[in-house]
C-alpha cells in the first residue's frame, strides 16, 4: 500500500489502524494487507481507516480515475460477499461491512468534488460549511434571481411575460453554468497545488503556510461552488 | 489476490465438492416461473416431462387441493374465484396500493396487519404463501429431474422493487423450504446471461418489460466485472396494463352489442383475459387477428378483427411509460443514449415490434435479443448460484440499490441516508440522541423513496431505539443502516457511551412479522399433504366431541353448584364449539375449545370438588387417611 508518503502533520486515525494488528481468529499478528498470512480469513478494515488508505491511494486531489477503478473491481473482488457464501458466518460479516465500506470509499472518492470535500475534513477535521446566502460576488445577481423566478413561478407559463421571463431565467442559467465551470478551473488549480505540495513532502513553516492557503481557499470554493450548483439544479428543474 | 484466484475448491478438491449442496436459479415471474442450474460450465433451464420450461405462475384450489402450473392455468376460466395468478403484483403491498386494480382479479382480496390476503375457499393466504406455492413446484422439478434434494435457491426481482417487496420475496422462499442465498435484479441477472454467452464488454442497457413489472438496468462490463451504474423502473407496469387495454375494449364493445356486462362474470372475464393476452402475442406475428369469445347467458359469441396498428395505438401511451425511466436511468449513470454501446431486451413483452420500436428510436440502437427473453433471467439466476456456491470465480455482479433510503425528520420531510443507485452493500451511520431530561426512548422511522416528504415515500419500517435515561442530549445512540448484497435492509445500533450494541425489533410496514413467517412455513408443511389436513381435522373433531360430552355431564351434576351466569356461558361456548366441530377448520374447533375449557374452569373445579365429596362420603375416616 501506498502510505510511505505520510501526510505533513502525524495522524492519529493511522496510528490507530496500526494497533489493529491482531487475527481475530487465530490471534496472530496480522502482516497481510486484509488476509491474516497465517489462518487466511478476511480481517475487517478499521473503522478509522480512510478511504484514501482504503483504496491504496495517496492523500492527493489529481486521482487517475481508470486505476480508481482498477482497485476498486480488485478490492471487490477481494471483499464481495459473494465469494463468502460458504465461509463462516463471521467471514461473512467481515465481508459484508468491508463491501460497504469499500464502496463508500469508492463513489466518495470517484467524484472530484466530494473527493476534495472529504480531504477537507480529515486534514481540517471538520465537515464542510454549507452556504445559506450567496457569495459575496453574486450577491446582486442572486436576489435579482430569486425575483425572476417568483414571477415565473406567478406567471402563466403560455403568455408572452412567462416566455420572456423563461428566456431570462435560461441566460441565467447558462451563466450560473459558466460561473461554476470558473469555479470548477480554479478548484482544478488548487488541487494540482496540493498533490505538488504533497508531494515535495517539505515540512517547512512556508509549506504549512502553503498548505493552510490551499486548505482555506479550497473550502470557499467548494461552499460557493455548491451554492451555485444548487442554484442551477434548482433553476432547471423549474424551467423544465 | 492471490487467495481469491486458489478457490476452496482448488485447495481442497475432496472435501468441499461433494457436501456442496446444489443451489438452483429461480425465477419467479408475473406470469410465468423457470428454474435454471448450471451444467458443466453453462446455465440451462429445467423444463418438465413434456420439455415445457416455463411453469404458469397460477395457483388454484380445487376440490383435490392445491394445484401450481398448467393444470391451474386451466381453472382460470373454469373456477375463477378460486385461481390466484399474477400474485407478484401484490407482493410486499398493503391494500390501498392495489385497490385501483382489484376490479380485474376475480379473485377475493383482503388485507390483515399491513399484508394483502387472498382468499382460496375456507383459508386465506398472503402473497408470500402463494409464491411459495409457486417455488415449491419449481423445486419438485429440479428435483425431479436432478434427482437430488434442493435447499438453496437464488431468486430473482425486479431492480426496481423496494424493501418490502424484497422481503416478502425472501419470505415466500422460507416459507418454500428454500434457503434464499441471494435476491437479484431480474435485468442484471439476464446480464450475466447475457455477458457469459457474448463475452462483451462495454456499457450495456438490459430493458426489462415482463408481465407485470418493468425495469431498465445501465451496466458497465469490464474483465468479469458487471457494474451497475444506475437502475429505475415501474413495478407495476406490465404485460398484465396492455392486456387490460384490451379488455377494457372487448368489455365496452360486448356492452354496446349485447348490453351484457362482463365484470358481472368471473368465468367470463378470465375468458376476456386470456383472449385478450393471446390476441395482443399473435399481433406481434400477424398484422390482424380474429378475436373470439363466448358470452354468458347463452347469448352466443362475440367476434371482432383487431389489427396490430389498433392494438399499437391503444397501448402507445403504456409503452411511452417504459421510457421515462430509461432517461432518468441514463441520466443517474451520468451517460447519454449514444454512450450505450448495446440494449438488451429482457421479458415477453419486448416481443411486440412497437416496444422494440421505442428502445430503438430512444437508444439510437438495434436491441438485442440473441437469447430467449423468457428464460434468461432463470439462466442468469443459474449463473449468480454458481458464483455464490464458488463455481464461477471470475465474474462479479456490482449492483445498486434503486430507491434512496431515509428516516423521518421533524416536520414530515425524509433525510436521505443512501442514495439511490449506490452500489451495494451500503451502509450509512447516523447518531441519535434524546431531547428531553430522562427520555428513555427515540422513535425511528424508516422511508424509501425519493420524495421530499414522508407521506410521498413508502413506509418501511418503525422502531423505538432504547436510550438509558439521561439528561437530554447526553445519550449517544449510533444506528447503522446496511442494505445487503440482497438490497435488504438491516438496522443494528451501538449505544456509544458503552458501546454495546442493541437488538432493534423492526415493524415491518408491509410485511409479515418473523413469528408469521415462521408458523407459515410450518403450515406449509401441513399443507403439503392434505392428508395431514384432514388428519387434524378429524382428531380435532373427535377431541371436541369428548369436550362436549364431559362438559355436558358436568353441566348435569354440578350445574347447581355454579352460578346461572356461568352456567349460560358454558352453554353458549358449548353451542359454537358444536358449529366449529362441522366446519373444515382444525384450528377454529382448536380455539373454541379452548374457550370453553376457559368458561367451564368454575364448573370443572366444581366438579372435581364434587365428585370427591361424593366418593369420600361413602368412606370412613379412618380409610381416608
Amino acid at each position: 500500500m501506498d502510505n510511505q508518503q505520510s501526510p505533513p502533520h502525524p495522524d492519529t486515525r493511522r496510528q490507530l489502524q496500526m494497533a489493529r494488528s491482531m487475527c481475530w481468529h487465530c490471534q496472530s499478528e496480522v502482516t497481510g494487507e486484509y488476509f491474516c498470512d497465517r489462518c487466511v480469513k478476511v480481517q475487517p478494515v478499521s473503522k478509522e481507516t480512510d478511504y484514501f488508505t482504503c483504496l491504496g491511494f495517496p492523500r492527493r486531489l489529481m486521482l487517475d480515475p481508470k486505476k480508481l477503478e482498477a482497485k476498486f473491481y480488485e478490492l471487490s473482488r477481494t471483499f464481495h460477499p459473494d465469494f463468502y457464501q460458504t465461509k463462516s458466518a463471521d467471514e461473512q460479516t467481515i465481508s459484508l461491512s468491508n463491501a460497504a465500506v469499500l464502496n463508500t470509499a469508492y463513489r466518495t472518492l470517484r467524484d472530484s468534488i466530494q473527493r476534495a470535500e472529504y480531504l477537507l475534513a480529515l486534514e481540517t477535521g471538520s465537515v464542510k460549511d454549507i452556504r445559506t446566502s450567496p457569495p459575496a460576488d453574486l450577491f446582486e445577481e442572486i436576489l435579482d434571481l430569486q425575483d425572476t423566478l417568483e414571477e415565473y413561478r406567478a406567471s402563466e407559463r403560455d403568455s408572452d411575460q412567462g416566455h420572456r421571463l423563461r428566456a431570462t431565467l435560461q441566460t441565467e442559467q447558462e451563466a450560473l453554468e459558466r460561473r461554476k465551470e470558473g469555479m470548477e478551473a480554479q478548484l482544478r488549480q488548487l488541487f494540482a497545488d496540493w498533490d505538488k505540495l504533497q508531494d515535495a513532502g517539505e515540512a517547512t513553516s512556508l509549506a504549512r503556510v502553503e498548505r493552510d492557503r490551499i486548505l482555506k481557499e479550497m473550502r470557499d470554493l467548494l461552499s460557493n461552488r455548491t451554492y451555485v450548483n444548487n442554484i442551477v439544479n434548482d433553476l432547471a428543474a423549474t424551467i423544465a | 489476490m492471490i487467495w481469491q484466484q486458489q478457490s476452496p475448491k482448488q485447495l481442497f478438491p475432496n472435501i468441499l465438492i461433494f457436501d456442496m449442496a446444489r443451489i438452483v436459479g429461480i425465477d419467479l415471474g408475473t406470469t410465468n416461473s423457470l428454474v435454471a442450474y448450471m451444467k458443466d460450465g453453462q446455465p440451462c433451464v429445467v423444463p418438465d416431462r413434456n420439455g415445457r420450461t416455463m411453469v404458469p405462475s397460477v395457483v388454484a384450489l380445487t376440490d383435490n387441493g392445491l394445484i401450481v402450473g398448467d393444470s391451474a392455468k386451466e381453472h382460470l376460466t373454469r373456477n375463477p374465484e378460486r385461481t390466484v395468478y399474477s400474485v407478484k403484483r401484490f407482493m410486499g403491498k398493503g391494500l390501498a396500493d392495489v385497490q385501483d386494480e382489484l376490479v380485474y382479479f376475480p379473485y377475493h382480496v383482503t388485507e390483515t396487519g399491513g399484508v394483502i390476503r387472498i382468499r382460496l375457499g375456507q383459508k386465506s393466504y398472503s402473497p408470500p404463501q402463494v409464491s411459495a406455492m409457486i417455488l415449491k413446484e419449481l423445486k419438485l422439478r429440479a428435483e425431479a429431474s436432478l434427482g437430488e434434494s434442493i435447499t438453496k435457491a437464488v431468486i430473482t426481482v425486479p431492480a426496481y422493487f423496494n424493501d418490502s417487496q424484497r422481503q416478502a420475496t425472501k419470505d415466500a422462499g422460507l416459507i418454500a423450504g428454500l434457503e434464499v442465498l441471494r435476491i437479484i435484479n431480474e435485468p442484471t441477472a439476464a446480464s450475466l446471461a447475457y455477458g457469459l454467452q457474448q463475452k462483451t464488454q462495454g456499457t450495456i442497457a438490459v430493458y426489462d418489460f415482463g408481465g407485470g413489472t418493468f425495469d431498465i438496468s445501465i451496466l458497465k462490463l469490464k474483465d468479469g466485472i458487471f457494474e451497475v451504474l444506475a437502475t429505475s423502473g415501474d413495478t407495476h407496469l406490465g404485460g398484465d396494463d396492455l392486456d387490460r387495454v384490451l379488455v377494457d375494449l372487448f368489455i365496452g364493445d360486448i356492452r354496446d352489442r349485447y348490453g351484457i356486462d362482463v365484470g358481472r362474470y368471473p368465468d367470463h372475464m378470465q375468458t376476456v383475459r386470456l383472449e385478450a393476452e393471446r390476441a395482443k402475442i399473435r399481433l406481434s406475428d400477424e398484422l390482424k387477428t380474429e378475436i373470439t369469445i363466448e358470452l354468458p347467458e347463452d347469448k352466443g359469441r362475440f367476434t371482432r378483427e383487431l389489427t396490430r396498428d389498433q392494438l399499437e395505438s391503444l397501448v402507445a401511451g403504456i409503452i411511452e411509460r417504459t421510457l421515462a425511466p430509461c432517461r432518468i436511468a441514463l441520466k443517474d449513470a451520468g451517460l447519454t443514449p449514444k454512450d450505450i454501446d448495446e440494449v438488451v431486451l429482457v421479458g415477453g413483452s419486448t416481443r411486440m415490434p412497437l416496444v422494440r420500436q421505442r428502445v430503438e428510436a430512444l437508444f439510437g440502437k438495434q436491441p438485442h435479443c440473441h437469447l430467449n427473453p423468457d428464460e434468461v433471467v432463470a439462466l442468469g439466476a443459474a449463473v449468480q448460484a454458481d458464483i455464490l456456491s464458488g463455481g464461477t470465480t471470475d465474474m462479479l455482479l456490482l449492483d445498486v440499490t434503486p430507491l434512496s433510503l431515509g428516516i423521518e425528520t421533524m416536520g414530515g420531510v425524509m433525510s436521505s441516508l443512501i442514495r439511490r443507485n449506490t452500489t451495494i452493500p451500503a451502509s450509512a451511520k447516523e447518531m441519535f440522541t434524546t431531547y428531553v431530561d430522562g427520555q428513555t426512548g427515540v422513535d425511528i422511522h424508516i422511508l424509501q423513496g425519493e420524495r421530499e416528504l414522508v407521506k410521498d415515500n413508502r413506509s418501511l419500517a418503525q422502531f423505538r431505539l432504547k436510550v438509558p435515561p439521561l439528561p437530554a442530549g447526553v445519550p449517544r445512540i449510533e444506528v447503522t443502516f446496511l442494505i445487503d448484497a440482497n438490497g435488504i435492509l438491516n438496522v443494528t445500533a451501538t449505544d456509544m457511551r458503552t458501546a454495546k450494541s442493541q437488538s432493534i425489533e423492526v415493524k415491518p410496514s408491509y410485511g409479515l412479522s418473523d413469528t408469521e413467517v415462521e408458523r407459515m412455513i410450518e403450515d406449509s408443511f401441513k399443507f403439503a399433504t392434505e392428508d395431514v389436513t384432514a388428519r387434524k381435522l378429524i382428531e380435532a373433531r373427535l377431541d371436541a366431541e369428548a369436550l362436549i360430552k364431559t362438559t355436558d355431564k358436568s353441566l348435569v351434576e354440578a350445574g347447581h353448584l355454579i352460578t346461572e351466569e356461568e352456567a349460560d356461558g358454558i352453554r353458549t361456548s358449548l353451542s359454537q364449539l358444536s358449529t366449529a366441530k362441522n366446519g373444515t377448520d382444525s384450528r377454529v374447533i382448536r380455539a373454541r375449545m379452548a374457550e370453553l375449557e376457559q368458561t367451564a374452569k368454575q364448573l370443572n373445579v366444581m366438579m372435581l370438588d364434587h365428585s370427591l365429596k361424593q366418593s369420600l362420603q361413602g368412606k370412613k375416616v379412618s380409610e381416608v387417611s
